[in-house]
């Protein structure tokens, strides 16, 4: 943690009407990671993210950018951050190329155009208007608009949703790059694979505000379980006894909805035959049976109860 | 790992290409900001169709459905065939001669406009429907054909001299209005859309977001209507004058003048009622409801002139009323820019009056 702080928000609040988006929000970003901003919908994060942008003014608190300051460096500020925004939609009448020259005619440095659109892979689609794009070339291409200042400090706000796997994948491919590359990147996803794949470092949100704050694998260790396994009983009118399981060898959690029973679990092994067994004596039939390692997902759900897209 | 890796522009350590400096004019924010409004008007086949085919649609209709024609020919009737003789000496009558109950139905049923029988003792009678202009004409005809073939000698000779200038007809009087109302829709429209389109596709955000100076945006407006705006102008007057003739007697200068001062002050106006909605729906109501007034008041197809002298000063003060009348000064009646000055004043007044309030209350996201 020696790193300078690319970013620093301090007390950071802001409520619109009757709700509190963001609430005494405390965060630092070092320079060269990638950090994420990971929580359900309405947690806070695209409020948190677009007061670093400079586009949102908080209610209070202090915002600290590649150590300059929104009130007083805005334009030598914007000239270094690269933004993408959730949901915004390019001009469709115009082709890739007119809306990358555009977006570069704004800063003052930069690769040229077709050099920013062929980093993103849309080299023939230079001449094609950006409403007969996917949902993918698209995301790709606001993604070559926030890269044609050659910025410091990337934002992306939930790049990837609404993306099928594999235009995730080449948007992950192209964060990769940035990173490698040494810049900072601060990002808001509500997919926690993403985030474990791409962040150095994650804060968890919820209800504006940062209920968990570490490197995935310290986050996940955090909760103390390794595995999860997950199950669904057959329908035979019989009750299954759930504290029977909890008397397993090193199950450690049990939560039982919508007709599945989750186990947060130590030692898979040992776990998993002994379940079988207990299943068996109770004379319960399995219909399904899942295990995974232990997820940011889990981590959210022993933090709050709920599931990151239960909203 | 896909080959992009290799690709060096996004990587600090690395020679990136940059051009900082030397940039050439075309990369200048405004004149890309600028450029993206021509493209994203010429895209739009919606929009070319209304700011350049209709008005010359609706001037082609009009001006054929309301072209002068010879003085009508009034139709009238008669009884008896001495009276249609005498009758027949005006050709500005067209006489039948009908048994009297025929003649009497066809007045009714308004087929002619006057029958004329003898009265008793030679004397005449007339029968017309004297609120209807033509039948008032009709029996000053008459009488008079019918008092001079009995042998009246006027005191005072007298002789007509027919005048029919271009510059008097309705087409003259439309192409003007037509022209306003062409740079009105155009600029309200053109700033109205493209504006509150941007804010819903939080396009907007976006661009507030990078460095852009934000009154550039504004400005590729205004620089992008004027340029629209020669073509639109000449394409509404080239087709007045080499179709219909209608004359240009003032100072093409003056005109070009009072076309961008008319266009700004209405993109001006645009930008006020697209400062602070984000549907489409929205402003569309907006810019009806303030366009439908001028488009009835401001003379475009009649003379403001008809409306009450009370509310006159309101008329005149809208800038329809002022772009139109001056127009119709400088084409018709080749007014100078000092006779357009109290028009011009009322533009002016709308251009920083609507451009100071839009900028109060824009909302940029």
């Amino acid at each position: 943690m020696s790193a300078p702080a690319a970013l620093r928000v301090c007390k950071l609040r802001k409520a619109y009407k009757d709700v509190v988006a963001v609430d005494d929000l405390e965060l630092e970003v070092h320079q060269g990671e990638c950090f994420g901003l990971l929580g359900p919908n309405g947690a806070g994060k695209t409020t948190t993210i677009e007061i670093c942008e400079g586009i949102t003014a908080p209610d209070s608190g202090e915002v600290e950018v590649l150590g300059l300051n929104w009130k007083s460096d805005a334009d030598r500020l914007r000239q270094r951050l690269g933004i993408q925004l959730q949901e915004t939609q390019l001009s469709e009448k115009l082709t890739v190329l007119e809306t990358v020259r555009l977006f570069r005619s704004f800063f003052r440095q930069g690769p040229d155009a077709a050099d920013v659109i062929a980093v993103v892979e849309l080299g023939e689609k230079q001449r094609s208007r950006v409403g007969n794009l996917s949902g993918g070339q698209k995301q790709r291409l606001a993604m070559a608009c926030a890269l044609v200042g050659d910025p410091d400090f990337l934002f992306l706000d939930e790049p990837t949703t609404g993306l099928d796997p594999q235009a995730r994948r080449q948007l992950w491919d192209l964060v990769e790059q940035f990173k490698r590359a040494g810049r900072t990147i601060l990002l808001t996803t509500h997919y926690m694979d993403e985030a474990e794949q791409l962040c150095d470092r994650v804060a968890i949100m919820d209800h504006g505000k940062v209920i968990a704050l570490g490197t995935p694998r310290e986050l996940i260790a955090s909760i103390g379980v390794e595995h999860m396994v997950e199950f669904a009983a057959g329908d035979t009118g019989k009750r299954l006894d759930i504290s029977a399981l909890g008397r397993l060898d090193g199950v450690r959690n049990i939560r039982a909805e919508n007709g599945s029973v989750q186990m947060q679990v130590t030692e898979l092994h040992h776990a998993v035959p002994a379940l079988l067994t207990e299943l068996a004596r109770q004379r319960i039939p399995l219909t399904e049976l899942r295990t995974h390692s232990a997820s940011l997902e889990d981590v959210f759900v022993a933090l709050t109860g709920r599931h990151l897209r239960d909203e | 790992m896909s080959d992009i890796t290799a690709v060096p522009d996004v990587s600090p350590s690395h020679t990136v290409p940059k051009s900082p400096g030397r940039r050439s004019w075309s990369n200048h924010p405004l004149v890309q900001l600028t450029l993206v409004r021509f493209r994203e008007f010429l895209r739009e086949p919606e929009a070319l169709f209304w700011v350049f085919v209709f008005p010359v649609l609706l001037a082609a209709g009009l001006g054929i459905a309301f072209r002068n024609r010879p003085a009508d020919v009034l139709k009238i009737a008669t009884v008896t065939p001495e009276l249609a003789q005498a009758l027949r000496r005006t050709k500005l009558l067209d006489v039948q001669q009908l048994p009297e109950p025929a003649a009497e139905e066809a007045l009714r049923t308004g087929k002619v406009v006057l029958v004329a029988s003898p009265g008793p003792a030679g004397s005449m009678v007339y029968q017309y429907d004297n609120t209807n202009p033509e039948g008032r004409t009709a029996r000053m005809l008459a009488d008079d054909a019918i008092q001079r073939s009995a042998g009246r000698s006027d005191p005072v000779a007298s002789s007509d001299r027919i005048m029919r200038e271009a510059g008097s007809r309705y087409i003259d009087f439309l192409i003007p209005g037509l022209l306003g109302m062409n740079l009105m829709g155009s600029a309200i429209w053109g700033m109205g859309f493209a504006i509150v389109d941007a804010r819903r596709r939080k396009l907007m955000k976006r661009l507030i977001a990078t460095p852009m100076p934000r009154r550039y945006y504004l400005l590729s407006f205004a620089l992008s209507r004027l340029v629209l705006l020669v073509i639109e102008v000449a394409f509404v007057l080239g087709f007045g004058v080499l179709i219909f003739g209608v004359p240009m007697r003032g100072s093409l200068i003056d005109l070009v003048l009072l076309c961008v001062l008319g266009s700004l002050s209405f993109c001006a106006l645009g930008l006020l009622i697209a400062s602070r909605v984000s549907t489409i729906e929205a402003v569309s109501g907006l810019m009806n409801v303030t366009m439908m007034p001028m488009w009835i008041l401001s003379g475009v197809f009649f003379s403001a002139q008809r409306f009450p002298d009370a509310v006159q000063p309101l008329i005149k003060a809208l800038p329809l009323t002022a772009v139109i009348d001056a127009l119709r000064l400088n084409m018709l009646q080749g007014g100078n820019l000092a006779q357009m000055a109290p028009q011009m004043g009322v533009l002016a007044v709308w251009l920083v009056v609507c451009f100071t309030l839009a900028l109060k209350l824009f909302r940029w996201r």
